[in-house]
């Protein structure tokens, strides 16, 4: 139990499974899937399908916070990428055609691409914090997908391209097709490959990752090069959905969305390791919570405030500190007779202090260097400043 | 545990000629301890400071230094011991609060906002002038002005921090240090990033602060620097006190033994680890011809053969690990060239330098080797797999087998593949350092520090297995803070002062004192050079 407590994909799966009981308390049919002309209809498969834009998103942020990065241009990027494919079939004499469609989409992604390379040079090459390199980009996007709609919601009607969302694929809508397939590809070649533990390095230690001989600059920016190739496929399921390239509100707030699923899937900001199974988690919880809010029938004046208090929750849940807090908080509450037992209580103890130590700094030097008297006591604080300079 | 030389009965003449000895001590700390449980940082340190001197701390890495002054200005508590300042006994609280005791500490780094100006850098904080509340700026610049005259400098005191040289940034934060009532000024190797003149306009400074009274405590790893500007040294080795000595009457060669430690005569008993011929194959390994980085290391030249183990000896900051880092790609060289097997290379980045089979561990331990948040295995694999590129895997099978192999002979404790390395010892992360390497199958290995702050039996691994490698052929540039070490090690030293190679001498029939003599002077002895 207390290792399912402490496994990265608990308290994501707990508060989805929260949110569903919640859902089918509320709505027993929620959980109904029915099957009409061969296709799956009911909630979840609509939960899936709204996800599909997002799980794109975050799979792109998860593999870029996996650098130390940040990107928070993708929402942009959504915008131009559905500007320009869908004013190119707006423009095109015969919107109805596969040609079309294809040419758009190409267009489009191509497009995405090089914004993502363009996040990418700013902060490998020029250097730039992530956070304001993609700032660029993010206030830009928006203004590079007015330029392309020329300030007018453009609407198409094109049958294919609608298709790429909505259309049904062995029962299910094709955006899942396309989101939960890329999805599952990348996550399985990052582990089957190298690329996940050459990321990891790069985010744990930057520095060492260089001298081992780790392109970390390369690396880096590939991963922004995906990301924004990821936005750009995320903003054609978003235009195909509404079949309007709304400059301005298409993919709005979504990278703060997608920040938001990863964290939730415990992978932490601060780079290094990452999960890319806890951020499928973590889209899932945000858009069940979204749907819950109408099942619920909670007001639209409060919808952000109940959103906020439930992601609060798992955050804090995911906190190592917090954690740490609760099974201290336990361990005091456990009788006596209990904790004198030695040999259990010796386990639960080393069970709840272990998990959170290793993250934590001792305080002054290295515990685990036995002080010597003759050796260097490198161990020595004098020695912390020397090195580090 | 050490030997207490300080202040016994027959040196107090030495120490305190030309001191007038009814003068009081501002400072004066005694049997000073402080504990990290279970490391003693200091034990029983003992240090006196009189008004109008400059007062050298001298000691090792990690022997105490910046401990002691962290002792006096209240960031650490003290486990025992008194500081007396004025007569008076104290315990400061911190930094802040021993400044209003008039200790104030300029560090190495220039703390000071490059943003601000200068006159706000040096008023800000400490006595800025006010107004009906508010500030008064006409008055701040006055009296800054008055402050940077009273130190020599002729800058403007509206002008941006910024827009000044380091150099000039040290000095403004020596004058925020005196503004005020300043009694002691403690100088924590202010002059590691400057060049000659500069470090000449500050010792000007500190002789005018010194004629005013002010007790300055003076840290500098620059052997010269320390005898042109110090009264006196205290010299700290391990955590303990060494002793006290008038500048004067240490000579260089004497403070080195002090620093280091052990006599001459106790190396000289210490054996071999393996054949001290060096092997006789015409072709050099690596060729370093005028290699040189500005500010960090004067050109040097190095040839490095197979199977032959070069140990680098010189003090902290005399440029040992900048001319490692030259070598292999860590820093780009501005000067020079490097010949591998006789072909010209440029190592302009570590994984140009893994491609001529040239390897590198940092001596900054967590900094730039380990990645703690990743497991043995990975740390084990992580530079054969970075070569490889991340489309081509190691296959685990092979992956298992190399990470087998080197748990095994170096014997990483635990043996556990899967533990992550942020919870092994310090010797067993320098051991997985080495295995990452290793499996790389280097020609040449190049070994920053690797012994230092591991337990003994660690070290004693890591020095046969360095022989060892040697011994098959393997070319290895060994680094390390304790001569007896490089001497036993190596079958070739260069020896290193002041950020330039001094000398390369033959390790075979040549003394500790020899060496210590090199590092002191900076010349050769007895011409027994090669």
């Amino acid at each position: 139990m207390r290792q399912a407590l402490r496994h990265h994909l608990f308290w994501p799966v707990a508060a989805l499974v929260v949110l569903v009981v919640a859902n089918t308390i509320a709505k027993p049919s929620f959980l109904q899937v029915s099957v009409i002309d061969g296709h799956l209809f009911g909630a979840p498969i609509d939960i899936l399908r709204a996800a599909a834009p997002l799980l794109l998103i975050a799979l792109g942020m998860t593999l870029v916070i996996a650098t130390r990065g940040i990107d928070l241009s993708v929402g942009a990027v959504v915008a131009v990428s559905g500007a320009v494919a869908l004013e190119y079939i707006s423009a095109s004499p015969d919107p109805g055609s596969p040609v079309t469609v294809l040419v758009a989409v190409a267009i489009a992604l191509g497009l995405s691409l090089l914004l993502g390379l363009w996040n990418g040079f700013l902060v490998t090459v020029l250097g730039i914090q992530p956070i304001i390199a993609t700032l660029i980009l993010m206030t830009a996007g928006r203004g590079v997908a007015m330029l392309i709609t020329g300030g007018f919601i453009t609407t198409v009607t094109s049958e294919p391209y609608k298709g790429l969302n909505s259309g049904f694929f062995l029962g299910l809508p094709s955006a899942v097709w396309i989101a939960v397939g890329l999805f599952v590809i990348v996550a399985v070649t990052v582990r089957r490959t190298a690329l996940g533990m050459l990321l990891e390095a790069t985010g744990i230690n930057p520095a060492a990752s260089r001298l081992a001989g780790v392109r970390s600059r390369t690396l880096t920016w590939t991963v922004y090069a995906a990301a924004g190739l990821f936005a750009g496929l995320a903003g054609i399921l978003v235009s195909a959905d509404t079949m309007a390239a709304d400059a301005n509100n298409a993919g709005i707030f979504i990278e703060l969305d997608a920040i938001l699923a990863v964290v939730i899937g415990g992978t932490a900001l601060s780079g290094g390791k990452f999960n890319l199974s806890g951020t499928f988690a973590g889209v899932l919880v945000i858009a069940t919570l979204e749907r819950t809010v109408t099942v619920l029938g909670i007001s639209p004046h409060v919808t952000p405030l109940f959103m906020a208090l439930v992601v609060v929750t798992v955050t804090l849940l995911q906190s190592p500190r917090v954690r740490e807090r609760f099974a201290v908080a336990a361990l005091r509450r456990r009788p006596v007779s209990d904790v004198a037992r030695g040999g259990a209580a010796q386990v639960s103890d080393d069970g709840a202090g272990a998990p959170a130590s290793p993250g934590t700094e001792a305080p002054g030097p290295d515990i685990e260097q036995a002080p010597v008297p003759d050796a260097e006591p490198s161990a020595a604080p004098d020695d912390e400043k020397e090195v580090t300079r | 545990m050490l030997p207490r030389r300080g202040r016994t009965p027959e040196e107090p003449a030495a120490f305190e000629k030309g001191f007038n000895v009814t003068t009081q001590p501002v400072v004066e700390l005694t049997g000073i301890t402080v504990e990290f449980p279970p490391v003693t940082a200091l034990a029983g340190v003992d240090f006196r400071l009189y008004p109008g001197e400059i007062h050298a701390l001298m000691g090792e890495n990690g022997a105490g230094k910046s401990t002691l002054i962290k002792a006096l200005t209240g960031v650490y508590q003290t486990s025992s011991g008194t500081i007396t300042v004025d007569g008076a006994e104290q315990r400061f609280s911190g930094p802040g609060d021993a400044r209003a005791h008039g200790i104030s500490t300029v560090y190495q780094e220039v703390n000071l906002c490059g943003n601000l100006t200068v006159a706000e850098n040096i008023m800000l904080g400490a006595a800025e002038p006010r107004v009906l509340g508010g500030l008064h700026w006409r008055k701040m610049r006055r009296l800054a002005a008055q402050h940077l005259e009273r130190m020599g400098l002729d800058i403007d005191p509206g002008s941006s921090l910024d827009s000044h040289s380091l150099a000039v940034q040290q000095l403004v934060a020596i004058c925020r240090a005196t503004v005020g009532d300043c009694k002691v000024l403690i100088l924590d190797e202010p002059t590691s990033s400057l060049d000659a003149d500069e470090v000449e306009s500050l010792f000007a400074v500190m002789r005018r602060l010194k004629a005013d009274g002010v007790a300055i405590l003076f840290v500098s790893h620059f052997l010269d620097q320390v005898y042109a500007v110090s009264d006196r040294m205290t010299v700290l080795r391990n955590g303990g006190l060494v002793g006290e000595w008038a500048t004067a009457d240490l000579p260089a060669g004497e403070l080195v033994k002090h620093m280091i430690g052990r006599s001459a005569q106790v190396l000289e008993s210490v054996e071999r680890g393996h054949d001290a011929v060096r092997p006789d194959a015409g072709e050099p390994r690596l060729q370093a011809i005028g290699l040189g980085r500005k500010g960090s290391i004067q050109p040097y030249d190095l040839d490095v053969y197979p199977g032959e183990v070069v140990g680098l000896a010189g003090l902290l900051g005399s440029g040992r690990t900048e001319l490692a880092r030259l070598l292999t790609g860590a820093d780009r060289a501005d000067s020079g060239g490097t010949v591998v097997e006789g072909a010209p290379r440029k190592l302009h980045t570590p994984r140009a330098a893994m491609a001529q089979g040239i390897a590198y561990t940092s001596e900054d331990r967590k900094g730039e080797g380990i990645v703690d948040g990743l497991t043995v295995r990975e740390n084990i694999v992580l530079a054969l797999q970075a070569e490889r590129g991340w489309v081509r895997p190691l296959p685990r099978r092979q992956v298992d087998e190399i990470v087998a192999k080197y748990i095994d002979q170096l014997g990483i404790r635990p043996a556990d593949p899967e533990a992550l390395l942020r919870n092994l010892s310090g010797g067993n992360q320098q051991k997985v350092l080495l295995a990452r390497w290793l499996a790389t199958a280097p020609k040449l290995l190049v070994l920053d520090e690797p012994t230092r702050g591991i337990d003994v039996g660690a070290k004693a691994e890591i020095q046969k297995l360095v022989s060892e490698l040697a011994g098959e052929g393997m070319s290895v540039v060994f680094i390390s803070a304790e001569l007896e070490e490089v001497l036993r090690l190596s079958h070739r030293i260069a020896v290193l002062r002041d950020r330039k190679v001094v000398a390369t001498v033959d390790a075979e029939g040549t003394t500790t004192d020899q060496v210590v003599e090199l590092i002191a002077r900076g010349n050769v002895a007895e011409g027994d050079a090669a």
